[in-house]
């Protein structure tokens, strides 16, 4: 599904180098969790990924079904299947959340060539959805994101998903700032969208939210690179040790 | 027209090349007054500070610069509501396209019409006069010279609005149009303004609000990319009453708006509010002046504008708080989106405070898009274009959104979307 060979990118404005090098591949149907310390790059490649400005690819490849996503727009990799749930969603004033959610459907679609959704069909669906993840009519007409707690936010992030329905999904810690009841909650709204056609990135410093988001491989990122791939134990491993014995034993 | 004999005095060179309308004969006075006003004051030059910001010489200039005619397919503003429709074309009253001019709790008359006596020679010319804190010759001259308008008197609540429609026709047409609105107590209107107007029009409304009395209004300036415009409300406001004016403008080679609001009685209100879009060689100024002399009033100033391709946007907003306007509530907030670096917004805002218990607040920005906000947007798939236009949408709604009425507000924003789109 995401393949990403060799990938090296630093900042523009300072010239940094933080990805040195990231090999990795997500199947469709699985789970990948990425761990690391902080400044190891984790954000950094999703945001690489997603083609945000201010970073800069110096080397190495990205690849999304075999397409290559390093050239695209970041509208065009979002309708090419990928998905980027942001650390911290952003407030959008004077934007209605129901606007915000029918247009990029939309958009995407059109992209893709395919009919629009109605409104009658996209209300339908978008109700259905939001009702899962716990969310009130009252939130679907607010703003996008103004005023949602942190936990409305993250909730709003996997609704988003939802609708969307990408091929590949990016987390990036999207467990920050959660309590143990709004993690639940949002790990079973990605739970509900986990299939065998579809690939999730989960990207977090904790191994609690891989209680609830069972992953098939854990990688542990530092430096720019990939230093370990494993198991679910590995994340148990980083829980019960740190990644001080990790980075060691790989430096 | 004869040939201009000062060629040095513009003031002169205007006033020779201008001939008194076949007015009503109660118009007379106030005409006399206004040209004294004129000769007094002078009409704007460049050197004068209150036009720093907007070059006045081709609002004064003898000869109106001709303004190509703009095809615009779109359909009528204000269809979806029912509606006391008045038409002028090129500034002339057009009766064949115009409602009866009946309605219950109003009485609307032409300012051209030959009446011996009428209610508003009172009115005529006296809230112009009143309304020089600042000069503002050009609205003394349009006292002088108008040549139509209506006259509204409302005396009870109505029950529709009364739409003025001002189209385009000539390219070379110059306009000058001159409204008198008076409320009785309690009454209640809503009036609607929309169209281009001509190549060039000088307007003046006079508004009158007695005790408790309500006025909206609601303007969208046509996109004629060449039309240019001056335009002067002058309102005074009673005890309770209420007075809430927007405007929307998109292009235009010129436009000043200017809103002289005096809020006279206690317990008033009065919200000014703007929302303009300019793409290309388009100038738009907003220049509004509120004074509080009385207690307990309440006003708000709110203008936004989205700029870019090299547009220019001016906002010049003052409140003056008088002796003894204790308890004075003051707002005013001018923003400005520049989508580029060629745009230019430029901002003076002032407030004037001789009562020492008022809250009075001001802020203007200016900035860019978000750019956080549009990555957030086009990694959901939202292309560029689309993305800035939500957002800049959400930005002139904030000013859309001090329109009480709902459909009216809807119908604002309905227009903005899709002259967004359209520049696609």
């Amino acid at each position: 599904m995401l393949e990403i060979k060799n990938l090296h990118a630093s900042l523009e404005e300072e010239d940094k180098a933080i990805l040195k090098g990231v090999d990795l591949t997500v199947e469709a149907g699985k789970v990948h969790a990425i761990m690391g310390p902080n400044g190891s790059g984790k954000s950094t490649l999703s945001y690489v990924l997603s083609g945000k400005d201010g970073y800069e690819v110096t080397d190495g490849t990205a690849t999304l079904e075999g397409e290559d996503i390093l050239d695209m727009e970041p509208e065009e990799r979002a309708a090419a299947g990928l998905f980027l749930a942001f650390q911290y969603p952003v407030e959008i004033p004077g934007v209605g959340n129901m606007t915000f959610l029918r247009t990029a459907v939309n958009a995407q679609r059109k992209a893709r060539g395919e009919e629009e959704m109605s409104a009658t069909e996209f209300l339908k669906v978008v109700r259905a959805r939001a009702r899962t993840l716990n969310i009130d009519a009252e939130m679907l007409k607010r703003p996008v994101n103004v005023g949602f707690s942190g936990g409305e936010k993250k909730r709003n992030e996997i609704l988003q998903m939802a609708m969307l329905e990408p091929k590949m999904c990016i987390l990036d810690e999207t467990d920050s700032g959660l309590d143990v009841d709004a993690m639940k909650l949002v790990a079973d709204g990605v739970n509900a969208l986990r299939a065998e056609g579809r690939g999730f990135l989960v990207i977090t410093h904790y191994q609690r939210l891989l209680d609830h988001i069972k992953p098939d491989v854990v990688h542990i990122m530092a430096d720019g690179r990939i230093v370990k791939s494993g198991g679910p134990e590995l994340a148990l491993e980083v829980e019960n040790n740190g990644y001080a014995d990790i980075l060691a034993e790989v430096a | 027209m004869a040939k201009p004999q000062l060629k040095h005095d513009p003031t002169e060179v205007r006033l020779l090349n201008i001939a008194r309308p076949d007015a009503a004969a109660w118009t007379g006075p106030a005409r006399d007054a206004a040209v004294k006003r004129v000769q007094e004051m002078r009409l704007p030059a460049r050197r004068d500070e209150y036009w720093k910001y907007t070059r006045p010489d081709t609002l004064v200039d003898y000869q109106a610069p001709a303004a190509a005619l703009f095809h615009n397919d779109e359909g009528r503003l204000f269809d979806g509501i029912d509606r006391l429709t008045i038409v002028f074309v090129d500034g002339v009253f057009d009766a064949e396209r115009s409602d009866d001019l009946e309605m219950a709790g109003v009485r609307i008359d032409r300012l051209a019409e030959p009446a011996d006596i009428h209610w508003a020679a009172e009115t005529y010319g006296s809230l112009e006069a009143a309304g020089h804190y600042v000069p503002r010759a050009l609205a003394a001259l349009n006292t002088a010279f108008a040549s139509d308008g209506v006259l509204i008197h409302v005396t009870g609540k109505t029950e529709r609005p009364i739409n003025l429609v001002y189209e385009h026709a000539s390219e070379t047409s110059d306009a000058m149009l001159h409204h008198v609105v008076k409320l009785d107590a309690g009454a209640e209107v809503t009036l609607l303004e929309n169209g281009p107007a001509a190549a060039r029009l000088n307007m003046v409304m006079e508004v009158d609000v007695a005790d408790g009395a309500a006025f909206h209004h609601v303007r969208a300036q046509g996109r004629d990319h060449e039309r240019r415009a001056v335009t002067h409300i002058f309102a005074r406001l009673g005890t309770e009453s209420v007075f809430k004016s927007f405007t929307l403008t998109v292009n235009g080679r010129l436009t000043r708006n200017e809103c002289v609001v005096d809020l006279t009685g206690d317990n008033a209100v009065a919200h000014v509010a703007g929302a303009c879009v300019g793409d290309g060689d388009f100038h738009h100024d907003d220049t509004v002046f509120v004074t509080h002399d009385a207690v307990d009033c309440e006003s708000r100033q709110v203008f936004k504008k989205v700029l870019r391709n090299g547009a220019v946007g001016v906002f010049q907003g003052k409140i003056l708080v008088k002796e003894g306007a204790q308890k004075t509530d003051g707002y005013q907030i001018s923003q400005s989106l520049l989508l580029d670096d060629d745009s230019q917004f430029l901002a003076k805002p002032e407030l004037e405070i001789y009562a020492d218990d008022v809250a009075c607040s001001h802020g203007s920005t200016s900035g860019a898009i978000d750019e956080t906000a549009l990555f957030y947007l086009r990694s959901r798939g939202v292309s560029r274009d689309e993305a800035t236009d939500l957002l800049t949408l959400a930005f002139l709604a904030e000013a859309v959104d001090e329109i009480e009425a709902e459909a009216l507000r809807a119908d604002m924003l309905a227009r903005l979307e899709n002259w967004l789109k359209r520049r696609r």
